[in-house]
């Protein structure tokens, strides 16, 4: 909501003194957000006065007809002869009164005026436009001032308002009062504790004012109050004035002739929507009702729109003429000869109006309004002002009848405890603060129990007010929010962590520690993403959610795996000239979840939800696993005046995902296998230990090429994701080591396997041979070539064995070995190598 | 006893002749102070006085002299073998100075060249600003909670007093997710971390005090100051007797464990369906501190010279989202807030451009470290 402040002062009787800046200052303090303040005409300086055309000599031989003026503006000029001025503009005759930039003034955008020659003559200033001015848009000329306006050589700031302070305030949903001048001057006049007069105190009809327009509501929970004024004899020629014009363009609303002008404004200062019809396209009896379902109008923008019963409609004997709040029909509009105007002001159901407007999407003015819920009270006043209005400004002569139909049940007192502010603020406030000020913000408050509770009764304008809370809120801001202690809070001794939170930080500094840099992707995919990665079409991994509004219409999809918005973040890298990359992530995929309900239950809100109704609640939503996923390419270990590098390999991803389970604790069994979106001959599913055998968690190795050129990655980069929670679940707490001080031995063997035994299974066999002696076993060396047959490698490993409580014999040393080199042999096929 | 050995062979025991010792001990002497570096004084050492040296060997055969001889013998070869011994400890101090002045001089190498054989990895400041935020209130006895990103409408929006046709669930830019037939699933992508309010109600015993840092999403554009996918850090109490006062006190102590003590916050009046009263909060530029107001001439740029930064939106829980979640408000109350991480991050490091977070440009990260 734009407010200019001038036009605030008016209702709110402000300390002259204050700037606006303070005022901003003051209301933000009671929870207006002011988001800036503007210092409008600030910009222009210098003498800007009336003139008056004294003579108009038309220029022929240019481009445009140009006109050479005589202005008129009286002792401004220091000499009081008449200014000779040169104007392009032709909205204009002798004898007019004119706004005049004399030499030496500056106008917005820094345009500075002087005397210089154009056209041939010598030109002394500018007759000024309203664009010109910043007051209004307006290309249809310069500004004619109305004849008695102020005598020539008036300076022109004043009248015109050239210099005005606008507070533009981001009105918060509770707050739809603060939607108009009037509720902001309230609350400008509440904080500084001064005058406030209701621009809605007109001269109201009689009560018993009958013989409006026939007019019905069907149902008073769609419309409470509904008014309606006429008037007749309306002059559509009649202009807007400029004040008027000045004041809705400074609220943002453009000037489109005096009676659609009239309603905006009476909106803006009252913040009551208003429409106007053509009393005379009207048929017959008015009824407000909910729409049928398929019901159509063409509304005020030539759009045919198909309606809805959460629609409020206007109707006349011809059917719906308006969307109630939301949006006027055409064939009813005000037009360029409309003399008979009916103005209608309404309570319209905010949550219908919202309904209405989401579904159309037509967010107006009015709809903003209504959803925040206007007063429920003003409606006769709003139209009385605009009928006054008309008959001020355009002729009109004012309906005697009035049609005003009040459905509104009286609004029920809320009990409230008097020490309840207090006791939500923590300030122990002096009895009779809340009283004083809810009754500032205009609510009525009677006594009961001796003064403990306090019966407030909200008034018509703050249908937020409804509960002990946002009463408490009225008192406590008022009183300020500045004025409340910090205490420090006292929490019961808490656990730290727990395991799963300490686990992803040592997963994060693990894989940074290895020299992985962490991204946090977005976790929108498309199907380009799932092709790149090469997913059949019955990989699990494309059962993925879908969003209704993706931003980005090609990435609509809920991630099921980290690794596109890993190889994208590697790719920008690469493409960024960061060609050894290694990034790593942690969060959420999401999974559907299998046989769910197609849409998850609304509980009540009025009471707990049961364990059952939990149930269905968290039956409907997906599976969210954390992963954890690593990508990496160019060099590992970069080369440099020691000597080559080490480029990244399956290996090292492998390795990232043994960091990850050291982290926690597991142990990784290393298998090969098959799985996109890895190369097919080096890949490796990886395991960890569970309670009914060994667990899947995920996959690491080299990338298939066809990833790699779908993403555009560089050859051979290697990735691994795992399933976090399932990585955790595996990790046991770390039992502490006997350290045995007693001598190792150490004993090699080389073994020959073929070259399709996997070293895995040949360390697992000489582990489970060699028994509780060894220590520990290390592949020291894989051979091909002459020494061993074609098919066939030699593995070179380094026993070491050692006993708790002794040190051992050579013999008991050569049995172990081989009992290992025997189970290696009768597990793999392997050969000891001579 | 055994009789006294008179028997003794002369030539055998020439070793311990005077002069022969003397000459044992000269050659010795002589021998160390020719060595040149500690290599060749090793040597030395070993020929002269090791346990095969004349010397020693000498020694040995003090036993076998008569006894009257023998303590003259031993006098002699023990002298000899201390001034030898002597004089390589002197000779050693000599040459390890000389090293040390000369041969570690020579074996200089340039210290400056690089070693960056291995790429330094870091982690996400997002990640570690929010775990340093989540972890000031864990210094205070505050638990961290959790809660899914693919949430429940009930659980964004109506458990939290957003009411169905209330502009308030309009203007909060949902992302929402079909169903499995392109309908509507109830599911929407969190908008804040507020529902994890309601979840730690459900899920705990009272009173309740957690954190709750967590990934957000809104329909917004990616531009420099918001991101469609952002973090956020929730706070909850729920306890008897918890006022506003509380609130207060909360804030001011992460403001001043992330930001330095002694910065004054302000709370201004807002609105939000789940707490009521509601307040945003700013925090004193730490910067500036307020310096910069109405002075042209010094602007300060981590506040735009308003002197204040806001940091977050909070306020006394609304009795509603208690009684949805199954709490009598009559008995607890509660207070709530949500901080920015993005925000926090942005001020606290000088990060200019939301772009820097989310694209994963190893410059920005790394410059980071571990932890923040
Ligand atoms: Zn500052």
């Amino acid at each position: 909501m734009r407010v200019p402040v001038s036009w605030l002062r008016e209702y709110a009787a402000l300390p002259a003194g204050v700037t606006a800046r303070e005022l901003a200052a003051r209301l933000i303090a009671v929870g207006l957000e002011v988001e800036t303040v503007d210092e409008l005409g600030a910009d222009i300086t210098g003498p800007v006065v009336v003139g008056r055309v004294l003579a108009i000599e038309e220029l022929t031989g240019f481009k445009k007809p140009i006109r050479y003026c005589r202005v008129d503006v009286g002792a401004a000029n220091g000499s009081g002869d008449p200014q000779n001025i040169i104007c392009g503009a032709r909205n204009f005759s002798e004898g007019d009164l004119v706004v005049v930039a004399l030499p030496g003034a500056v106008l917005p955008g820094g345009f500075a005026i002087g005397a210089r020659k154009t056209y041939g003559r010598m030109s002394e200033g500018m007759i000024c436009s309203a664009t010109e001015l910043s007051l209004w848009e307006d290309h249809e000329g310069i500004i004619v001032l109305p004849e008695g306006f102020a005598e020539p050589g008036t300076d022109a700031f004043e009248p015109l308002g050239l210099r005005d302070d606008v507070l533009d305030i981001a009105v918060t949903p509770d707050r739809g009062y603060a939607l108009s001048v009037r509720g902001v001057a309230r609350e400008a006049a509440a904080a500084y504790g001064v005058e406030f007069r209701d621009p809605a105190d007109v001269a109201l009809p009689a009560a018993d004012a009958a013989g409006g327009y026939p007019a019905s509501v069907a149902d008073a929970a769609i419309c409470s109050r509904y008014v309606l004024r006429g008037v007749t004899g309306f002059d559509p020629d009649a202009p807007t004035p400029l004040w008027m014009k000045r004041r809705l363009a400074m609220t943002g609303v453009r000037s489109v002739s005096l009676a659609v002008d009239v309603t905006n404004y009476v909106m803006m200062e009252l913040g009551q929507p208003l429409h106007a019809w053509d009393r005379a396209r009207v048929r017959g009896p008015i009824e407000v009702r909910a729409a049928h379902r398929g019901e159509r109008l063409e509304t005020l923008d030539h759009v045919k729109r198909t309606l809805d019963p959460d629609d409020i409609l206007i109707t006349d004997e011809s059917g719906p003429i308006n969307i109630a709040g939301v949006m006027g029909g055409l064939d009813t509009e005000i037009g360029l000869e409309t003399t008979d105007v009916l103005i209608e002001a309404a309570h319209f159901d905010a949550a219908h109006i919202a309904r209405s407007s989401r579904r159309h999407q037509l967010s107006s003015e009015s709809s903003r309004r209504f959803e925040r819920g206007v007063d429920s009270a003003v409606q006769l006043a709003a139209a009385t002002r605009a009928v006054l209005l008309l008959e001020e400004l355009g002729g009109a002569v004012v309906d005697e009848g009035v049609t005003h139909i009040d459905l509104g049940a009286a609004r029920q007192p809320v009990a409230l405890a008097e020490r309840h502010a207090a006791r939500v603020a923590g300030v122990d406030y002096p009895k009779g603060t809340s009283a004083r000020r809810l009754r500032e913000v205009g609510c009525e408050v009677a006594e009961a129990d001796g003064g403990d509770t306090l019966l407030v009764t909200p008034p018509s304008w703050r249908p937020d007010l409804g509960d002990p809370n946002d009463l408490a809120e009225e008192v406590i801001r008022l009183e300020g929010y500045e004025n409340i202690p910090s205490v420090p809070p006292r929490a019961p001794a808490g656990r730290g962590l727990t395991s799963g939170q300490r686990l992803r930080r040592a997963v994060g500094r693990g894989l940074a520690g290895a020299g992985f840099v962490e991204v946090l992707s977005y976790p929108f995919l498309g199907e380009r993403d799932l092709d790149g990665l090469q997913l059949g079409a019955e990989d699990a991994r494309r059962r993925t959610l879908r969003l209704a509004n993706p931003l980005n219409d090609d990435e609509p999809l809920l991630r099921t795996t980290l690794l596109p918005g890993l190889l994208k973040a590697l790719a920008r890298n690469v493409g960024r000239g960061f060609g050894d990359v290694a990034l790593f992530e942690t969060g959420l995929v999401y999974l559907p979840r299998e046989g769910a309900p197609e849409r998850a239950p609304m509980l009540a809100v009025d009471r707990g939800p049961t364990g059952e109704e939990l149930a269905a609640v968290e039956a409907a939503i997906p599976e969210q696993p954390r992963h954890v996923g690593a990508v990496l390419a160019g060099d590992r270990e970069p080369a440099g005046w020691w000597g080559p590098g080490r480029p990244a390999t399956w290996a090292d991803a492998i390795e990232a995902a043994r960091e990850v389970a050291h982290a926690a604790g597991a142990e990784l069994v290393v298998r090969a296998a098959r799985r996109e979106p890895w190369h097919p001959g080096r890949c490796a599913a990886l395991y960890v230990a569970g309670a009914e055998g060994a667990v899947l968690v995920g996959h690491a190795g080299e990338l298939h090429p066809r990833t790699v050129a779908a993403f555009g990655l560089p050859a051979r980069t290697a990735a691994m994701e795992l399933v976090l929670d399932l990585v955790e679940r595996a990790g046991v707490r770390a039992a502490a080591p006997e350290v045995s001080t007693y001598p190792v031995a150490t004993r090699d063997v080389a073994l020959v396997v073929d070259a399709a035994v996997p070293a895995g299974e040949v360390e697992a066999a000489l582990r489970e041979g060699a028994g509780e002696l060894l220590e520990s076993v290390r592949l020291f060396d894989v051979y091909t070539g002459e020494q061993v047959e074609e098919g066939r490698k030699s593995l070179a490993y380094a026993l070491r064995f050692r006993a708790a409580d002794r040190t051992l014999t050579a013999e008991e040393v050569a049995a172990a070995r081989a009992a290992a080199v025997a189970a290696a042999a009768e597990r793999t096929g392997a050969v000891l190598r001579g | 006893m055994s009789a006294p050995n008179n028997s003794f062979d002369p030539v055998e025991v020439t070793a311990l002749h005077p002069d022969e010792v003397a000459r044992m001990r000269e050659e010795a002497l002589a021998a160390i102070a020719a060595a040149g570096d500690l290599a060749r004084l090793k040597e030395v050492r070993l020929a002269h006085a090791g346990d095969r040296s004349p010397l020693a060997l000498a020694n040995r055969e003090i036993g076998a002299l008569p006894p009257a001889a023998r303590s003259e013998a031993g006098k002699r070869v023990g002298g000899a073998r201390r001034d030898v011994s002597e004089a390589l400890k002197r000779r050693q101090a000599e040459l390890e100075e000389e090293r040390d002045a000369r041969v570690l001089v020579e074996e200089a190498v340039d210290v400056t060249l690089p070693w960056d054989r291995r790429h330094r990895g870091a982690r996400h400041p997002l990640t570690t600003v929010a775990e340093r935020m989540a972890d000031i209130f864990v210094g205070m006895g505050f638990e961290v909670a959790e809660g899914p990103e693919v949430e429940a409408e009930w659980f964004n929006f109506d458990a939290l007093n957003f009411l169905p046709d209330h502009p308030a669930r309009t203007m909060q830019d949902t992302f929402f997710v079909e169903s499995a037939a392109g309908g509507d699933s109830g599911l929407v992508l969190r908008t804040h971390t507020s529902p994890v309010q309601v979840r730690a109600l459900l899920g705990r015993e009272l009173p309740v005090y957690v954190v709750a840092p967590g990934r957000t999403f809104r329909t917004d554009e990616l531009d420099a100051t918001h991101s469609p996918v952002f973090h956020q850090l929730e706070g909850m109490v729920v306890d008897e007797g918890i006022t506003m006062a509380h609130l207060r006190g909360a804030i001011d102590a992460f403001v001043s464990g992330m930001f330095g003590s002694g910065l004054r916050t302000r709370f201004r009046p807002s609105y939000f369906p789940f707490t009521e009263p509601s307040a945003e909060v700013d925090m004193e530029c730490f910067v500036c501190r307020g310096a910069s107001v109405g002075d042209p001439d010094a602007p300060c740029r981590t506040c735009g010279s308003e002197g204040w930064i806001e940091i977050g939106g909070c306020g006394v829980m609304n009795p509603r989202v208690l009684v949805a979640a199954g709490v009598d408000p009559e008995r607890y109350s509660g207070w709530a807030f949500g901080l920015g991480v993005e925000r926090t991050l942005m001020f606290a490091h000088g990060v200019r451009d939301m772009h820097d977070m989310v694209e994963g440009d190893v410059r920005f990260t790394s410059a980071f470290g571990m932890e923040i």
